[in-house]
């Protein structure tokens, strides 16, 4: 099994540890991911603020390349994804739009492979019961609770991710990994990722809120598939006492596969996760 | 400019049908920054219906918008309301109104600027000099700090290959005509 692979450009940067997990994850799992060469940044939250034009031109590019690898193209962050999801759709559906992408990024469109978010390679083309058949150390007695954010998810005609409402992917992959995923209401509630360095008193309140209703469901940790989301929940939580380790979905899988590499992983984070790790007798 | 057009306009560049919102406040309701806001999603679309368009293109509220797209999801006339959003601040930069979150403007040309010039983000570059651009030196300096120091900003930029394809998709961009400043 292989895709293309799309790291996007907080992969390369302050979500470096999700793309290390993810490369070995799918190492370990033997599915290839082949990055697209020359690839270009999608514009995620700030082209679509300014220009519409560019919000779908820059995404387009990437499409092209992709097209000619003739494999799906697999997005790990959630704003990646969404930017080159909706480009895919408006190509499809909306003719004239077409043409004048097609222009612009200099390429023709055929509409043979589909932009894939990360986690539904994981739980639909992997599968839970290979990942359950992998596990050397079982999650046990970690509690968490899967968090979307927005981008994986909205628009659901755009995304067409699963129940969009009350998505369940993500807390079935933390159970085939022997973790008790906990029911989070603001599973995919925003937690201001967009605003966190244009208007951040207002991202932290957002960040605090998600953190707090986590906590009261008895959640130890949340577990997220977004570079952006990572960053504003671990960069705008409170900063008087407790802290809320933030996972990433496929960190978690890495560890309870006994990885090696894991162990690197943690240190990158600006809340360090390893306390609770320890006390879990995962470390 | 008459009202009907402000609202023909902010239909077309957004491709959404804003005359179909009956406010029944489906998305105020679930707007995670409503409570920051001085109009909300739903009074937001009242306004472009009644052509108040510098009241909308000088507020706040056109900044406070997540993009989180829960409006749209759950408006019952199918209204993709962030898309309504996007569509205001272009026109607001575009037009050189009194823009109430320069910082913010500044941040997103910015952002931008890099992409076109290096083909990725590069943060280092970006933060830098939104910091200069708007003397606001030592906000999140502790966070940044520490993200230098775990590898996580990277100071060398990565240049891609193709820079030249980037910025002819910029100039391209700019040289359509549906994306120019809208006739008054």
């Amino acid at each position: 099994m292989d895709f293309s692979y799309y790291p996007g450009c907080s992969l390369h940067s302050t979500g470096s540890e999700f793309d290390a997990s993810v490369q070995a994850v799918f190492r370990t799992l033997n599915v290839g991911l082949r990055e697209l060469e020359d690839w270009n940044c999608c514009g995620a939250s700030s082209a679509h603020v300014i220009s519409r034009g560019l919000s779908l031109a820059l995404p387009a590019r990437n499409l092209g390349i992709a097209e000619k690898s003739g494999l799906d193209v697999v997005m790990p962050c959630a704003a990646c994804f969404n930017r080159h999801k909706s480009v895919d759709y408006e190509m499809r559906n909306d003719p004239q739009k077409r043409a004048y992408l097609e222009d612009v990024a200099n390429f023709s469109f055929s509409g043979s492979i589909h932009v894939r978010p990360l986690i539904d390679i994981v739980a639909n083309e992997i599968g839970l019961e290979k990942l359950n058949s992998m596990v050397k150390k079982p999650l046990k007695g970690l509690k968490a609770v899967g968090y979307y954010g927005c981008l994986l998810v909205r628009p659901p005609e755009v995304t067409g991710f699963e129940n969009p409402d009350h998505p369940v992917l993500m807390n079935q992959i933390l159970e085939a990994l022997g973790a008790e995923a906990l029911d989070y209401a603001y599973a995919t509630e925003c937690c201001g990722g967009g605003l966190t360095l244009t208007k951040s008193v207002i991202a932290a309140r957002m960040v605090n809120r998600l953190i707090d209703r986590a906590r009261e469901t008895g959640a130890e940790a949340m577990v997220t598939s977004c570079p952006l989301c990572q960053m504003n929940l671990e960069m705008r939580q409170g900063k008087n006492g407790a802290s809320m380790p933030i996972f990433y979905f496929t960190e978690l899988i890495g560890l309870a596969f006994n990885l090696l590499e894991s162990s690197k992983w943690w240190s990158k984070h600006l809340v360090s996760p390893t306390g609770l790790l320890k006390a879990k007798n995962l470390l | 400019m008459t009202n009907h057009s402000f609202q023909t306009l902010i239909n077309s560049a957004s491709s959404q049908s804003t005359q179909l919102c009956f406010h029944c406040h489906k998305c105020t309701a679930g707007c995670p920054v409503v409570e920051e806001m001085e109009y909300g999603p739903d009074q937001i679309l009242r306004l472009i219906q009644m052509g108040e368009k510098d009241a909308l293109l000088t507020s706040h509220d056109i900044w406070i918008c997540a993009s989180c797209e829960t409006c749209g999801t759950r408006c019952p006339n199918e209204i993709d309301i962030a898309r309504v959003m996007d569509a205001l601040r272009e026109m607001a930069i575009k037009e050189g109104v009194k823009v109430a979150e320069i910082d913010a403007v500044k941040f997103h040309k910015l952002f931008l600027f890099v992409v076109q010039n290096m083909g990725r983000m590069h943060e280092a570059s970006l933060l830098g000099a939104h910091k200069l651009w708007t003397m606001n030196l030592l906000a999140d300096m502790d966070a940044g700090v520490k993200l230098i120091a775990k590898g996580k900003i990277p100071i060398v930029p990565h240049l891609i290959k193709q820079r030249g394809e980037v910025k002819r998709i910029f100039e391209k961009v700019a040289s359509n005509p549906a994306d120019q400043k809208p006739v008054e």
